[in-house]
């Protein structure tokens, strides 16, 4: 059977990238506890447009924890309290009638607000741009089952590739890195023989564009790992800073050799 | 309208060979200078991006969402069909080819169908190429799972995420044409309109979601590759910005639209909690190997706990009705068969509206066969899933399920080169209806949409820009001008609205709703009838009563809803008129006056074996039918039949 809850919401609203902000109260009462996150800021939305008010602009697509859209700070928690969770997959049930509820945006130098809960992204794909692939041309692969991979590398690779690259791992770090996205990709492929002709350059290239996106250093607080939808390991944060200082030690050997020649 | 499928003939397993090599290329040279403007970034629009960026074409990708990876291929769950026969179980092209026809309920072109199976493998093995990790058997050779009730196991899975990592690696093919400055990325770009000069298509305007600036685009070519338009139900498995907008637009200015009826239903859904409900989740079609479907006998029991009720008291519908294939048996049987036993008033969990729509997935008898440990293995994550939205532990108590809308095999008509009714216009993915009949099969909607993207545009195109003398347009060209003028003026409608009185998705709960209960699992002329004539004042009462707050010149995601529901308001009609007119059942269509006794679906091959490509005409509801003939010359057409 549902409950009925009565809630107090605080929400981030910026009219644009450059106004000031602030938290603005709502009330959001009779919310349904079946009610998703999103659905309840839906009914309070509905409420807002039919009083002629400016509905909160916030991310979504596909509401089932996988398209990365989804995002914010519920009461200083990325993706809200529920471990493994997206704030589309969060249920209205982890809340009590009568709680204040405090909603922002992801805050990161390298995520600028664009609309009250709607950040800029981009970064992470101009990450990925620098180097986060294989490098095959369509219709040069050989047959899928001319490269046998041991099942455990193959498991392994998948659970780095499954971020959703939402950016929580960002917002809940206190240096605001994106390490671990940037590690999981590159753990994905450096696990693949596929993946291992470019992995000196593939490692450097990513770890330099992402300083330059104006992302902090991973100091290991673990607070990534913790608030990743996917549970992302931070051992692949581990993984990637053995490679990038491997590369640096056989990037110079290999640069001597050929000087050598 | 003239209809010309430009099939090769000769024998068809060289049809795309054949066709292949008499296509004109475009030199290395050349293919700088022409741009190509994709919309959508999704399997389809994904693949083809970085392969056109890849051959050296300037390519231009728009998508609504902020990042190409974000697209709603990303949610595919099961998994990718390909005839690799990597089991020695039997598979080959052929029987890939034959399954889909059939399954198909023979309304797909043939010659369609067989390229698609032919270029399956090479799916596989380019997806492998770039590091998808797919799952593998303990030699490290790849590994497949029987799909959809299929005979062999010839679908390839990476988890429960296989669209997600098909289509990271199309992103990722993607992002690398981008560093290597052949792709130009336009996110939270949406097209709003079409921009056709000389009865050829030159561009697309688009409305910038942030700054809300109206622009064109100008190009050699277009290629729509911007999904299915199942939200037109308002309830589905659909991302929530799926829409028809980008196909719609292109079918007011000439593009036939094939098929809209043709809609799937998928059975294995999380059902509806409660008015507010935003949209339903799929529980992978895979929990059907495990779980037992049932309701009471007794509609007094709907509302008792499941696990008080006495065995001699359940209805395991499907088993008795279907001895061979059990739970097993297709998409758009199941589905129905709990439409039927819900009219019946049988059904169970929460009244929505005073009804009960939902019947038991029951895993009790598996988890005392196998064990919880071993059900855990299968299906931990789905069950997970499940307690988290529904509240209600699966391993203790059954869980619920009800059909929703899931994909359109509907879309724009294309021809063998997937071009529209257009030239220089392209429809690719879900946008067209190609491949799939009057029925999808399970696991095949990423074979084609990859196909397509990566193996089929690439070739086509290059026949096409080989050919093409179109002269260079400029922006303030009169076409574009009317283009953008077009946009402008609509947008402007829609926020002002005489008597602002309801939000945009009020009126979309309202047609999904009526499309839903007339245009659905089941159809019937009185009922398509009663929402052919509601539809167009719904429509009336749209342009007159919509409230959009905030202008065009800013971030404004009302005003995108109210321009993506407009557009379903249209395509509405244009569905049930063609459930209308097609007189028969055909996969996904099931017209309640054409079923055998048993109520299975009755086809008509005599009378409607064909495409109905539709026509806009300026009057929406009178659109002009054009039929293109199917011809079977390799599988004969029979009755589905799985009982
Ligand atoms: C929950 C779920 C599970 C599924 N599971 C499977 C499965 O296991 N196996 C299988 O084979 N199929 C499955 N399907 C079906 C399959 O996922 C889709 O048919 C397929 O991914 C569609 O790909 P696409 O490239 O055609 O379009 P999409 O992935 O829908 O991409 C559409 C693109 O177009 C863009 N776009 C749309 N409109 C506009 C506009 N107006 N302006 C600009 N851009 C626009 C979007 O931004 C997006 O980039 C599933 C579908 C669902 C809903
Ligand atoms: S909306 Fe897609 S992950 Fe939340």
């Amino acid at each position: 059977m549902s409950k009925k809850l009565n809630l107090t919401l605080h929400v981030w609203r910026q009219k644009g990238p450059t106004a000031a902000g602030d938290f603005v109260k709502y009330p959001a009462s009779g919310i349904d506890d079946h009610m998703s996150f999103l659905e309840m800021l839906d009914v309070v939305n509905e409420g807002l447009i039919e009083k002629g008010e400016d509905p909160i602009a916030f991310d979504h697509d596909c509401r089932e924890g996988i398209c990365g859209s989804c995002g914010v700070m519920i009461n200083g928690m990325a993706h809200g309290p529920r471990k493994a969770t997206t704030a589309c997959q969060l249920h209205m049930r982890v809340f009590h009638d009568g709680d204040e509820i405090w909603i922002e945006p992801w805050r990161a130098a390298a995520f600028p607000i664009i609309k009250d809960l709607i950040v800029d992204r981009g970064s992470l794909d101009r990450i990925v741009q620098s180097g986060g692939y294989v490098s095959v041309r369509t219709g040069a692969a050989r047959d899928a089952n001319n490269i046998a991979i041991p099942k455990d590398d193959a498991d392994l690779a998948m659970d780095a590739a499954q971020c959703i690259g939402c950016g929580a791992c960002v917002a809940a770090c206190p240096n605001a890195s994106a390490s671990l996205f940037t590690s999981a990709k590159i753990g994905h492929l450096a696990l693949l023989p596929q993946g291992g002709p470019e992995r000196e350059d593939r490692v450097r290239r990513m770890v330099l564009q992402h300083d330059a996106e104006l992302f902090g250093s991973c100091t290991q607080h673990g607070e990534c790992e913790a608030a990743c939808p996917k549970q992302i390991s931070i051992n692949f944060i581990a993984r990637m800073n053995a490679d990038f200082i491997k590369t640096a030690v056989t990037a110079n050997a290999d640069l001597k050799q050929r000087e050598g020649q | 309208m003239e209809l010309r499928s430009n099939v090769p003939s000769g024998p068809i397993e060289k049809r795309w060979e054949k066709h292949r090599f008499d296509l004109k290329l475009v030199n290395p040279a050349n293919r700088r200078k022409s741009t190509v403007i994709v919309v959508g970034t999704g399997l389809a629009g994904g693949a083809a991006s970085a392969t056109l960026g890849e051959l050296g074409y300037n390519v231009h990708a728009f998508y609504y969402q902020d990042s190409p990876r974000r697209a709603h291929s990303i949610a595919a769950q099961g998994g990718i069909n390909a005839s690799k026969n990597y089991q020695n179980d039997g598979d080959s092209i052929y029987r890939l080819f034959y399954d889909t026809v059939k399954g198909g309920d023979f309304r797909a072109r043939e010659s369609n169908v067989y390229r698609l199976a032919e270029v399956s493998g090479n799916i596989i093995d380019q997806c492998t190429a770039q590091g998808v990790p797919f799952a593998r058997e303990y030699s490290g050779l790849l590994d497949n799972r029987s799909f959809g009730g299929a005979q062999v196991s010839r679908t390839f899975y990476a988890r429960g995420q296989t669209g997600q990592q098909l289509l990271l690696g199309a992103y990722q093919a993607l992002e690398r044409q981008v560093d290597a400055g052949t792709v130009h990325t336009h996110g939270r770009h949406e097209m709003l309109d079409l921009i056709v000069i000389d009865g050829v298509a030159r561009g697309i305007v688009t409305r910038d979601l942030v700054s809300g600036e109206i622009r064109p685009w100008l190009a050699d070519c277009v290629v729509l590759a911007s999904g299915g338009y199942g939200n037109v139900f308002y309830l589905s498995t659909n991302a929530k910005g799926c829409n028809v907008t980008a196909t719609w637009r292109a079918h007011r200015l000439g593009a036939a639209f094939a098929n809209p009826c043709y809609t799937q239903i998928h059975p294995t859904c999380i059902p509806v909690a409660g008015d507010y409900q935003s949209k339903l989740t799929l529980m992978s079609e895979s929990l059907r190997n495990d779980g037992r479907v049932w309701v009471p006998r007794d509609p007094a029991d709907a509302t008792k706990d499941p696990r008080t009720i006495a065995e001699g008291n359940r209805d395991y519908y499907l088993e008795t009705r279907y001895p061979a294939f059990g739970n097993l048996v297709p998409r758009d049987i199941a589905s129905r068969a709990a439409k039927k036993v819900c009219d019946e008033g049988r059904g169970v969990g929460p009244a929505v509206d005073g009804e009960r729509r939902g019947v038991y997935l029951d895993f009790a008898d598996s988890i005392k066969r196998l064990g919880k440990s071993k059900i855990e293995e299968r299906y931990g994550n789905l069950f997970e899933m499940y307690e988290r939205i529904a509240g209600e532990n699966p391993y203790e108590t059954p869980m619920r399920i009800y059909p929703a809308s899931h994909y359109t095999m509907g879309g724009l008509w294309v021809d063998y080169n997937l071009m529209t009714t257009i030239p220089g216009l392209f429809a690719a993915g879900e946008a067209n209806f190609s491949d799939h009949g009057a029925n999808r099969l399970g696991a095949s909607a990423l074979m084609q949409g990859l196909a397509d993207g990566y193996f089929v545009l690439p070739s086509t195109l290059a026949g096409y820009l080989a050919n093409f003398k179109g002269p260079k347009i400029a922006d303030d060209h009169a076409e574009v001008r009317a283009a953008v003028g077009r946009v402008n003026e609509r947008l402007k409608r829609l926020v002002s609205a005489p008597k602002p009185s309801r939000t945009p998705d009020s009126f979309h709960k309202e047609l999904g709703r009526l499309v839903w209960d007339e245009c659905g699992m089941g159809r019937n002329a009185e009922g398509l009838r009663k929402a052919l004539a509601r539809i167009p004042e719904l429509r009336e009462e749209f342009w007159n009563g919509v409230r959009v707050t905030g202008s065009g010149a800013e971030l404004n995601q009302t005003l995108e809803k109210a321009g993506r529901v407009a557009d379903f308001l249209e395509l509405g009609e244009l569905m049930c008129l063609d459930a209308l007119h097609r007189e028969e059942s055909a996969g996904g269509h099931f017209r309640e006056e054409h079923q055998t006794e048993d109520g299975e679906a009755k086809r008509d091959d005599e009378n409607f074996t064909y495409v109905a490509a539709w026509e806009h005409t300026g009057d929406l509801s009178k659109p002009k039918l054009n039929k293109e003939p199917l011809t079977f010359e390799y599988v004969k057409p029979a009755q589905r039949s799985y009982k």
